[in-house]
């Protein structure tokens, strides 16, 4: 019996299969793994801030050192965002003039649901954050969208965050391409740099946090959304997620996007998905 | 009655030749060595504006308030940087050395102009 032929053939199908396998390189979605990359991000804050537990993280800088976190308790007595919560609980309550109301809008009539936020909706193939859905509801019932970034729209995230607190961030990248690419363009955004500046989000709130910029100590970007929206008083007053990325925009001397951009969606999509299992915290206060 | 009005023209003349002395001192330093001085208080100027080289939001700085925590103290400076393009070239483009700082760069993004380099560079240097 010849094995020769048998030989060759095998031979040159293991040759061009390891050609193949070198010139095809994977598949970009193939290598986006979100589970990874939330357990390397999370492991990186807790290494860098050993005393820390994990649920610590939600309260941005006021966690980070034993003055300012006094400063929190101090100011958790009467928290500044508590105005902005009882006008949310009023407008969450309050029919629109054809008599329907935000809770027809959400899972559980909106009650203890932000942690789901910012989801996937595989029908449009695209991300939803709770300020969009806000915005939608609105507007799927006849009345006039809010502005993105404070008042009203942060008056109704404070509510419900409120209603939520305590929930770990329970965010879903399903295992559909335009998903994957969604948590992966977030990534992108998060890590590169822009602006007059050259800062990306990462330059200060991962490679810096518990830093300050002058007198101002850099948020962890792990749970930095946990706590949103925020009473800022170098706002003088509330912000949402939106505002705090176009502030943030503005700062490092870069051209803000749009509220609710794509890139934005993906961005919230991503950051929030890194601090699942963390608690839902919001609203917060920050100095 | 208004007595303010009464001594304003006496507080004039009394300016006059303050300003004279003013200025006079001010032809005079503007020339000479005091060259040197005069481009490094500039230069401190420009270190210490919010809108321009804003050094004190990383670093901390002989002279200034609230320093920030980021950045190395600016301090001995020409002994750690004997030779001043060095100084220049950090201010201009960091990232070439150092990929990972966060420091901006000044020169190529046009956040400060090669002359506005050069005085915050005669200030660094005084550090």
């Amino acid at each position: 019996m010849n094995l020769r032929p048998a030989i060759r053939l095998a031979s040159a199908a293991f040759g061009l299969a390891t050609l193949l396998s070198a010139a095809l390189p994977a598949g970009a979605a193939d290598s986006v793994d979100p589970a990874a990359d939330a357990k390397a991000f999370q492991n990186y804050f807790t290494t860098k801030f050993p005393k820390l537990k994990p649920a610590d993280f939600v309260n941005g800088p006021y966690s980070l050192n034993e003055d300012m976190h006094r400063q929190w308790v101090e100011k958790e007595e009467f928290p500044p965002y508590e105005f902005s919560l009882e006008m949310g609980k009023e407008m969450f309550a309050k029919p629109f003039r054809n008599g329907k109301s935000y809770a027809d809008c959400f899972d559980n009539g909106g009650i203890g649901v932000r942690q789901n936020y910012p989801y996937f909706d595989e029908r449009e193939g695209k991300v939803i954050t709770l300020e969009l859905a806000l915005n939608r509801c609105r507007e799927a019932n006849g009345e006039a969208p809010l502005s993105y970034v404070k008042d009203e729209m942060a008056a109704l995230t404070a509510y419900m965050a409120f209603t939520s607190r305590g929930k770990p961030f329970d965010i879903k990248v399903p295992n559909d391409p335009r998903a994957l690419a969604a948590f992966e363009n977030g990534k992108e955004y998060f890590y590169t740099r822009r602006g007059q500046l050259n800062f990306s989000c990462a330059s200060c709130h991962v490679q810096n946090p518990g830093e300050r910029i002058r007198a101002e100590t850099l948020a962890p970007a792990l749970g930095i959304l946990n706590a949103m929206p925020i009473y800022r008083s170098a706002w003088g007053g509330m912000g949402t997620i939106s505002r705090r990325f176009t502030s943030c925009n503005s700062q490092i001397r870069g051209v803000p996007l749009e509220p609710q951009s794509d890139e934005y969606r993906d961005l919230e999509y991503y950051l929030s998905y890194v601090s699942n299992g963390l608690p839902i915290s919001g609203p917060g206060a920050r100095p | 009655m208004n007595d303010t009005s009464a001594t304003r023209p006496g507080r004039l003349t009394n300016l006059v030749p303050a300003l004279l002395l003013a200025l006079l001192v001010g032809i005079m330093t503007s020339a000479g060595p005091a060259h040197a001085q005069s481009a490094a208080a500039e230069g401190q100027q420009l270190a210490f504006d919010i809108g321009k080289g804003n050094c004190l939001s990383c670093h901390v700085i002989k002279g200034g308030d609230l320093p920030g925590t980021i950045g190395p103290e600016l301090k001995d400076i020409k002994s750690k940087f004997p030779d001043r393009n060095e100084l220049v070239a950090i201010l201009n483009d960091e990232t070439k050395r150092n990929p990972r700082t966060v420091m901006p760069p000044f020169g190529r993004n046009r956040i400060l102009t090669e002359p506005e380099i050069n005085a915050i560079v005669d200030f660094l240097q005084t550090l």
